[in-house]
């Protein structure tokens, strides 16, 4: 693996000269809060940014998608049947995403891409995009992302890692697409003893992550008796229902499919959705299996840290970017909730049906 | 690469009235490019997503038999805003179908096996896709014993009553009609609810007699309790759910029960499965 390093002089003409190639993405501040945009000309990613608000999903899985789109006009030859839109799949690259997000988009992979069906509009666009991650040497106070299969220096997911040195910044080159990119930036210099400076560096960011998580149990605990739990009704107590923890989720990827007609002429379109939703499960009949807030709140727990678990053998479906933590207007907190299920013990739960 | 999304183009061939409230009706469905049908590779007790343009999507049972050729068949209860709209098209209007979804009822175990087909209602439609694929002369000598109860409110609300009782007059089938009740003096079958004639007429539980349960909430609470006590294990007794779904494909996330999905993973579910899963259904 090549490392590479790049003269922070050197850095705001490489990332200009990439968007002859990439449509680029970086973290920018809006008002109080940093989020992801498409960068124009000139504008910079901004690297002093410790996360965003909301995650990088949107670039690859935008919040509001066409999927199809339809005429309903009758002298038309190709009426009321649909047709795929035109989407823009050309070169794009995100510019100072974290290794919670890049490693969220392995874990929300399982879900697009499986051996009997293909989403191709994301693995298109995932297929489109280069993932340049920017480590973290100080992380925030609410990230648990160690306990959480991943890490501030975490390279899942990344085609390449950039660290700041200070005085310069040190590049990890993880994948054929990292190589085109800085090819393309014009960052060339190799730093071949930097190995050790960036794992020390690693070591005293990783020693920084002052929360975590203990899942070493679930995977063993019995699926019926934990949703049975009588915790359920403590944890969802307090909860709103108002769908941010899912929003501002990086490994949230729930969907809505919607017709949108104007006129004689339409789209179908997908939505993200939120397993906090009454609408989400609600039968035609008025039916609802998922018709009170526990339902729901259970669900989203149980689906992040036992199905996925269960059905995946890979990890929980949360990389501990802290984000739900820090955006919930109730302080529901999924620590928390992870320690209750992780130490669940059906014999002692009192109230358990 | 496929996009699991794209309905295939479908013209409305024919459309029935199937019960006395006009609640119901049947759509006949031709595909717009006849290689689509092949495509369109189904088995007894799959789904599809009807897709009315400009409307969205539903997914509805399918109540042909793959058996028959030519033109696939859904029957759709006038529900909400699809099924409404759905029910106010014409012959001749193009539409949307994709699929098929979903698992079926696992036909290679049933073979050499008496089949006890129990339903309710509306829900009668891969039943009926079932029915008609089990007395295809390929197929008949492949199952032993069939039996159908089915009921529904009164008479005008059974669905497919002409091969109801042509079922009814053949020996190589075992028909149980019933209905809550009626004021029709010439009613020549049984009066009573779906689970009372199960416990009257289900053949008694041996280890080569399954059945296959379809119908509302209600009737399945009340038929699974007269199942366990006709001896039928858990094992052998086959439901089909029904979820709020949208994708249909496992991935936009609405319709699980536990880590399984009852788009892709069902609609098919043994009892015995459903035991060790949350009843979110
Ligand atoms: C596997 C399966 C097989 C089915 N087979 C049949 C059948 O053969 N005949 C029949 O009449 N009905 C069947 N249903 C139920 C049918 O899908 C709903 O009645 C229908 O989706 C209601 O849609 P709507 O737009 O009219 O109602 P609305 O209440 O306006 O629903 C809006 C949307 O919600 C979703 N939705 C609402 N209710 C349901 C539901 N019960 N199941 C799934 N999605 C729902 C749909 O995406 C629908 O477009 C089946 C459902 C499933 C899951
Ligand atoms: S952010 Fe908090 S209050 Fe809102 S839905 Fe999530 S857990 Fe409930
Ligand atoms: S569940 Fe919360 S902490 Fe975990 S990835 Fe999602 S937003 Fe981040
Ligand atoms: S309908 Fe989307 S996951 Fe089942």
């Amino acid at each position: 693996m090549k490392i590479v390093k790049i003269d922070k002089k050197t850095w705001a003409a490489g990332i200009e000269k990439l968007t002859a190639s990439y449509r680029l993405f970086g973290p920018v501040k809006e008002g109080d809060f940093h989020n992801f945009k498409e960068l124009g000309s000139g504008e910079a990613p901004d690297l002093d940014c410790l996360n965003t608000r909301l995650s990088a999903k949107a670039i690859i899985y935008p919040q509001s998608e066409n999927m199809f789109e339809y005429s309903l006009d009758e002298s038309r030859e190709d009426h009321h049947i649909l047709k795929e839109v035109d989407t823009d799949y050309s070169p794009r690259a995100v510019i100072g995403i974290r290794p919670c997000d890049a490693k969220a988009f392995e874990l929300v992979g399982l879900n697009f891409d499986t051996s009997e069906y293909k989403d191709p509009y994301w693995i298109k666009a995932r297929e489109a995009t280069t993932l340049i991650g920017l480590a973290c040497s100080s992380p925030g106070s609410n990230c648990f992302c160690t306990t959480a299969g991943c890490g501030p220096f975490h390279e899942d997911g990344l085609d390449a890692l950039v660290v700041d040195t200070g005085d310069h910044f040190l590049a990890k080159i993880l994948t054929e697409k990292g190589e085109q990119l800085f090819a393309a930036a014009g960052w060339k210099q190799e730093a071949k003893a930097a190995g050790k400076q960036i794992e020390a560096l690693k070591q005293e960011a990783e020693a920084k992550i002052a929360s975590s998580v203990n899942t070493d149990n679930l995977s063993a605990l019995d699926t019926t008796q934990l949703y049975n739990a009588s915790f359920w009704e403590d944890v969802s107590f307090s909860c709103i229902n108002c769908g941010t923890c899912t929003f501002v989720c990086p490994t949230c990827w729930c969907f809505d499919i919607q017709d949108e007609t104007h006129g004689n002429s339409g789209v179908r379109m997908r939505n993200w959705d939120s397993c906090m939703y009454p609408l989400f499960t609600l039968h035609g009949t008025g039916h609802n299996p998922r018709g009170t807030k526990l339902h729901r709140v259970r669900q989203r727990f149980m689906h992040k840290l036992k199905y996925y678990v269960d059905k995946y053998d890979a990890g929980i479906q949360c990389v501990g970017c802290g984000r739900c933590v820090r955006s919930c207007p109730v302080n529901i907190d999924i620590r928390r909730v992870c320690e209750l299920m992780n130490s669940f013990d059906s014999e002692k739960d009192t109230c358990a049906a | 690469m496929q996009n699991p999304y794209l309905p295939y183009p479908v013209r409305i061939d024919d459309i029935t009235i199937e019960t006395e409230d006009k609640n119901l009706k049947t759509f006949r469905f031709v595909f717009l490019n006849p290689e689509d049908e092949n495509k369109f590779d189904y088995q007894a007790g799959q789904f599809a997503e009807l897709s009315v343009t400009g409307k969205g999507e539903i997914p509805i049972g399918i109540a042909s038999s793959p058996t028959e050729k030519g033109f696939v068949m859904f029957t759709v209860n006038k529900v909400g805003l699809v099924s409404s709209h759905l029910h106010a098209m014409q012959a001749g209007d193009i539409m949307g179908i994709r699929g098929p979804l979903g698992n079926w009822y696992p036909w290679e175990q049933l073979e050499g096996k008496n089949v006890v087909i129990i339903g309710g209602g509306f829900a009668f439609t891969t039943l009926r896709s079932s029915i008609i694929y089990m007395l295809d002369p390929a197929n008949r000598s492949r199952f032993k014993d069939i039996h159908v109860i089915y009921g529904a409110r009164s008479p005008g609300m059974l669905l497919y009553w002409d091969e109801l009782s042509q079922w009814e007059k053949r020996d190589d089938i075992n028909m149980h009609i019933t209905v809550d009740g009626t004021d029709d003096p010439n009613w020549k079958y049984n009066t009573g609810f779906v689970p009372t004639i199960t416990e009257q007429k289900a053949p008694p539980a041996d280890k080569d007699t399954y059945a296959i349960i379809c119908g509302p909430p209600i009737m399945i609470k009340f038929t699974q309790p007269v199942l366990d006590k006709l001896g039928y294990s858990h094992d052998k007794i086959i439901m089909s759910l029904e979820n709020r779904m949208k994708c249909g494909i496992g991935m936009c996330g609405r319709c699980n029960i536990g880590e399984q999905f009852v788009c892709k993973d069902g609609p098919v579910f043994t009892l015995e499965q459903l035991n060790q899963t949350p009843k979110e259904y």
